[in-house]
């Protein structure tokens, strides 16, 4: 394998762990805040995906989409928060997995209703539909290269959200010890719908970028969802450090794997079993890797150890 | 007898009796429907011991309900094509026998249990949750890539297996054969949890220091159940396979899992029949609701979300008047 497409391989992988940061990064500061799990994460980001598809049919502008997305799918969060979520904090994580169980199915068909069953179709801008020439003569999609360059710009900003505003500030103390805060004077419950709504956005926008490469349809949010999972699993629960970490090398391990094995089975293999047991060794690949995680270090590489 | 129990009796002996009145008004349809209730109460039987009994909340049992499907799907492929499974080391025909296949169903899905739980076990709380949810989504996958199976397409047997002494094709006869294995391994759930092994696993979940004080291993406790679980969940996989003819990856999706779930927690976590409540509830509004609205998962959403926020303990809490089995 040439090693032009070795890189663009890597950048790919990038591009998919960005985004799978955006969805991780919003599940586990609402874990990490208010101790919730929270499996309707898919959804918000199919609300994105949908808004942005929407909005950019009607007016043509994808800038204007992106910030309905985000405006839309932080609106969806802030009310699901205030007439479901809050109900769940007090409650184990079983009835928060059914409970948003519950939503998953209300947004998903929900959805349906209203855009239909087809898929919509969501263009990259005008701007960003050619590829760049990187250095080296690289050739790459430039759209694909934006969203890196987002998504690493929106890391940075959670990064200073979190370490030197106030609101952040309140984030840290809510991780440690949500009693203390509200005790000193701090609005608990509007923190907690900010924090979800601020996740929720994230995912919208994840949504709504990722809706430009692949179709929008009713149900896409889950697979990320649970990638997003074993993003945390692998960067331990809590840790935005750790959701960076974990989503870069679940993204590069899933689409390393899908071009690499092949051809590394392909050395002792004829091609055909080689192509087979590769594919199938590759869609396996990142749940590899979190077993082997789990094995090692049970808490994450990041988690707190008890 | 308790309220609970004459509730039990009332759920177990309505199952029996709808496709019976079926069977004379000649409505072959409700027949299978019933079966697919005793089929998913199964799966729901299995799950309610890891997640009742033993507070494992596993999202992943798709992945035994799958495993037991693909278990009867490819020894029946194989007797269908008359190749063997494999001819080397030693020769392993495919076979059409259900007693043959409930035990690969079995067994393979008790083998999937002890290495995912053995691995998921080491954490818990959330982590359990995702790791289990993860671990089901790559057999999903890994089915979808896998083409020597039918890959996403999935593969269909033509004829249902056959059951010594039965006509397994006459739908009061399977559904007859669905409701005995129920009820089997409802006897067997009920002596479970009052064997000291039960006794133990539920002490696990209400105080696992006192549990560890006293000499027990938790994680061993925890791990046999989750086998038992997953092994119970693979066997109704089997028999859901057999009553479609036809195995696909969705056997293996996370909204199945996540339904397995709903039927537990819809007739009453750690209840012994909440499951077969749960199940049948859920086929009467998918039949009932579907019929009305394409829609109807917005209606089933709303209904789970009401029983988790304001009816806790289901069906059979509701109805024996105890909110929660967990005391």
């Amino acid at each position: 394998m040439s090693i032009i497409l070795f890189i663009e391989q890597v950048l790919n992988g990038l591009q998919f762990g960005v985004m799978l940061f955006l969805m991780a990064s919003g599940l586990t500061l609402v874990f990490g805040v208010m101790g919730l799990i929270n499996l309707a994460h898919g959804s918000l980001f199919m609300v994105g995906a949908f808004a942005a598809a929407a909005v950019a049919g009607a007016t043509g502008s994808f800038l204007l989409a992106l910030m309905s997305a985000l405006a839309a799918a932080a609106a969806a969060g802030a009310i699901v928060e205030i007439l479901v979520i809050r109900r769940l904090y007090a409650r184990d994580h079983l009835d928060q997995v059914l409970a948003t169980f519950a939503l998953i199915l209300i947004f998903s068909e929900g959805t349906r209703w209203i855009f239909g069953s087809f898929p919509l179709f969501l263009d990259t801008p005008s701007y960003f539909s050619g590829p760049v020439t990187l250095p080296g003569g690289i050739e790459y999609s430039s759209y694909r290269l934006a969203i890196i360059v987002i998504g690493l710009l929106i890391a940075a900003g959670l990064f200073l959200l979190i370490a030197k505003t106030r609101l952040g500030i309140q984030i840290r103390a809510g991780e440690s010890d949500r009693e203390i805060i509200a005790a000193l004077g701090i609005d608990i419950s509007r923190l907690y719908t900010i924090v979800f709504a601020l996740g929720a956005a994230l995912a919208g926008l994840a949504g709504a970028l990722v809706g430009a490469i692949q179709s929008v349809q009713v149900g896409m949010g889950e697979p990320v969802l649970i990638l997003a999972f074993v993003v945390i699993v692998i960067g331990g629960i809590g840790s935005i450090q750790g959701a960076l970490i974990g989503s870069i090398l679940v993204g590069l391990t899933d689409t390393l794997g899908r071009t690499l094995l092949p051809v590394a089975f392909g050395a002792f293999m004829d091609p055909s079993s080689a192509t087979l047991v590769g594919s199938a060794l590759s869609s396996m690949s990142i749940y590899i890797l979190m077993a082997i995680v789990l094995l090692v270090k049970p808490q994450g590489l990041f988690g707190a150890s008890t | 007898m308790s309220r609970e129990g004459i509730i039990n009796i009332l759920i177990l002996g309505g199952l029996l009796a709808v496709p019976l009145w079926a069977l004379s008004a000649d409505e072959p349809f409700t027949i299978t429907l019933a079966t697919r209730v005793a089929i998913l109460a199964l799966a729901g039987v299995g799950l309610n011991i890891a997640l009742g009994t033993g507070g494992l909340v596993s999202l992943g049992h798709a992945a035994f309900f799958g495993i037991g499907g693909y278990a009867m799907g490819i020894l029946a492929s194989h007797a269908q094509s008359f190749e063997p499974l494999m001819e080397w080391p030693l020769l392993i025909e495919g076979t059409k026998s259900m007693p043959i296949i409930w035990l690969v169903a079995t067994a393979m899905s008790a083998l999937a249990a002890l290495v995912i739980g053995a691995l998921s076990l080491r954490t818990s709380g959330v982590y359990f949750i995702m790791i289990t949810l993860a671990f089901g989504q790559m057999f999903f996958y890994f089915t979808i890539s896998w083409p020597a199976y039918g890959g996403e397409d999935g593969l269909s047997i033509y004829i249902r297996n056959s059951f010594p002494g039965l006509n397994t094709l006459v739908p009061i006869e399977f559904f007859g054969l669905c409701y005995a294995i129920l009820v089997i391994v409802l006897f067997f759930n009920w002596r479970l949890i009052n064997s000291p092994f039960g006794l133990a696993l539920n002490a696990a979940r209400q105080n696992q220091e006192r549990v560890e004080t006293v000499g027990l291993d938790p994680f061993r406790l925890r791990l046999v159940a989750f086998v038992i679980s997953g092994a119970i969940t693979g066997l109704a996989g089997a028999l859901f396979a057999d009553l479609n003819r036809f195995v696909s990856p969705a056997m293996f999706s996370w909204q199945l899992s996540g339904e397995i779930m709903v039927f537990v927690i819809l007739g009453g976590v750690a209840r012994l029949c909440g499951p077969v409540a749960g199940a049948a509830l859920f086929i009467i509004l998918e039949h009932y609701l579907g019929g009305l609205s394409e829609f109807w998962h917005i209606y089933l959403g709303l209904l789970l979300l009401f029983v988790v926020l304001f009816a806790k303990g289901g069906i059979i809490g509701t109805l024996s008047g105890k909110g929660s089995a967990h005391g």
